[in-house]
């Protein structure tokens, strides 16, 4: 049984289409990359699946319940937005911004459980705008995991990491994936990453490319000219506007 | 010298206790006010009070009451347009205190008998607070602090990331109208002390100021309570010994803390 399930799913947003007629599964223990260019509908696609957005057409379920009807299946979901939405002036701690998420059911020893697994126990009254970009990541993935999601979802989260927070953070997520057992779906650009620590990979310019095994997506020609070119074309559609 | 039984006078006594109890809930209603980024929303409230207030004396009706509902209304429907379309909130602020100054002025225009009033809803009037009017500031202040007490954890989620906060299954829509009623009614009930030109200083001065020191929620919200309550017992005592008006003075001392952690911050600590 699939975990999450995509079905047909179209998006448009001011009469222009966004989603065509999107669908895939994700299995349980997937480490899933999206990969797409800049406007491909990948952030679209997370506020769909995190109800964000409800006007599209088609259907998507988390553990066969279908998400309009079931709002409380979004407690299963950790999220980590782009970066650029952390207001570094806000005034709150470490464990502040951990507790945020944190709900009656769930022991406040977890606040430290998880802030000693992301390596940032010892910041824990440290303000958030004193973090470095890697820290703050870290913050934003205890976050994420103190109410014990079986999912979580990322949207470009190493966009403005340099090289080793990038692969510390990869390393935390493959950590996650492996010994929590944590499905992990991640939007990124970056198709060494996805190479590297993915096991399928989805690839999207509005219609699905491609869905399966990082294997038969990395060792086709044919795929990674069809991603290249749709890369291209939405340069060019830009530069001609 | 001063004299020292200036504590024994009731006018004082009563200026000091509500001056502390609006400084109090202005000060926590504003720091969430101040992390929303809708800072100039007590502005505008206010302002929208002044018609409210100007509605009620018109047609002859409890000023307080009619301020309270034109300006929880108007509020209320501000923040509906903001979440239902994506205009800019601040444009929308600017015309809900234009719309209130209108409301007032043409009101007052229209009247030849409480003008003389008019100086005391704009400036304030602490010192001449009675006994009735120190309930419903007390009745304002229980409901608003046990209100945040309650849902202060969803408040932060909210003004730290909407998006965030309504996936986690927080109902950000109706805490929104919620929070936005306690704005509304802190404000109503605190325009006797500073008046409604000035109230925004009030909600907003102590809590940049507290921003400046880079702390926590928890620390950030004591030191703004501190400044707050400082500078309404200060100004309201200094402006019995100097014969100033007390809501200039409290803005003065509000405005000067914020100067001085700032140039402290910016030129010696930094």
């Amino acid at each position: 049984m699939s975990l999450v399930s995509v079905q047909s799913v179209s998006y448009k947003y001011n009469a222009e289409s966004v989603l065509e007629n999107v669908s895939f599964d994700i299995n349980e223990g997937d480490f899933l990359g999206i990969i797409g260019p800049n406007g491909a509908g990948k952030t679209t696609l997370f506020h769909c699946m995190l109800g964000l957005l409800t006007s599209y057409s088609g259907r998507i379920t988390i553990l066969n319940q279908d998400i309009k009807k079931n709002k409380k299946i979004f407690k299963k979901i950790g999220y980590i937005p782009q970066k650029k939405s952390i207001d570094e002036k806000f005034p709150l701690t470490v464990q502040e911004l951990v507790s945020l998420s944190l709900t009656r059911k769930t022991s406040k020893n977890k606040v430290f459980e998880i802030l000693k697994q992301v390596g940032l126990d010892k910041m824990k009254n440290r303000t958030i705008g004193r973090l470095s970009g890697g820290q703050q990541q870290r913050v934003l993935i205890a976050k994420a995991l103190v109410n014990n999601p079986i999912i979580l979802m990322l949207d470009e989260p190493t966009n403005e990491l340099d090289h080793k927070s990038q692969n510390d953070f990869y390393l935390l997520l493959k950590e996650l994936n492996e010994k929590n057992k944590i499905t992990i779906i991640w939007t990124s650009h970056d198709m060494d990453a996805v190479n590297k620590y993915a096991n399928k990979v989805s690839c999207i310019n509005k219609r699905m490319f491609f869905h399966g095994d990082k294997g038969e997506f990395f060792s086709s020609e044919d795929h990674i000219k069809n991603y290249s070119e749709s890369t291209m074309q939405i340069h060019m559609h830009a530069h001609d506007m | 010298m001063f004299e020292v039984d200036i504590f024994s006078y009731g006018f004082i006594q009563r200026a000091l206790f509500s001056g502390l109890i609006i400084a109090i809930t202005c000060s926590i209603i504003g720091l969430f006010l101040v992390l929303k980024k809708q800072s100039l929303l007590g502005d505008a409230i206010s302002h929208m009070a002044f018609g409210g207030i100007a509605i009620g004396t018109f047609f002859n009706i409890y000023p307080i009451w009619t301020a309270m509902g034109f300006s929880i209304v108007t509020a209320l429907a501000i923040t509906k347009i903001r979440q239902s379309t994506k205009l800019p909130s601040d444009s929308l602020v600017a015309i809900m205190l234009s719309l209130g100054l209108g409301v007032g002025v043409t009101l007052v225009s229209l009247s030849d008998g409480f003008s003389v009033n008019v100086f005391s809803i704009l400036f304030g009037s602490i010192l001449l607070v009675s006994l009735q009017d120190i309930y419903p500031i007390i009745i304002v202040a229980i409901i608003v602090v046990s209100i945040i007490i309650v849902y202060y954890k969803k408040f932060l989620y909210i003004a730290f990331d909407e998006e965030q906060a309504k996936i986690s299954g927080i109902e950000v829509e109706k805490l929104n109208y919620l929070f936005t009623i306690l704005v509304a009614i802190t404000i109503i009930v605190s325009m006797k002390l500073v008046g409604i030109l000035l109230i925004s200083a009030l909600i907003v001065i102590p809590n940049v100021t507290a921003l400046l020191f880079n702390r926590g929620f928890k620390k950030t919200l004591v030191i703004s309570l501190s400044l707050s309550t400082f500078s309404v017992f200060a100004g309201i005592v200094l402006s019995y010994y100097y014969n100033l008006a007390p809501s200039g003075i409290i803005v003065l001392l509000s405005a000067t803390s914020f100067m001085s952690v700032f140039l402290l911050k910016t030129f010696i600590l930094k």
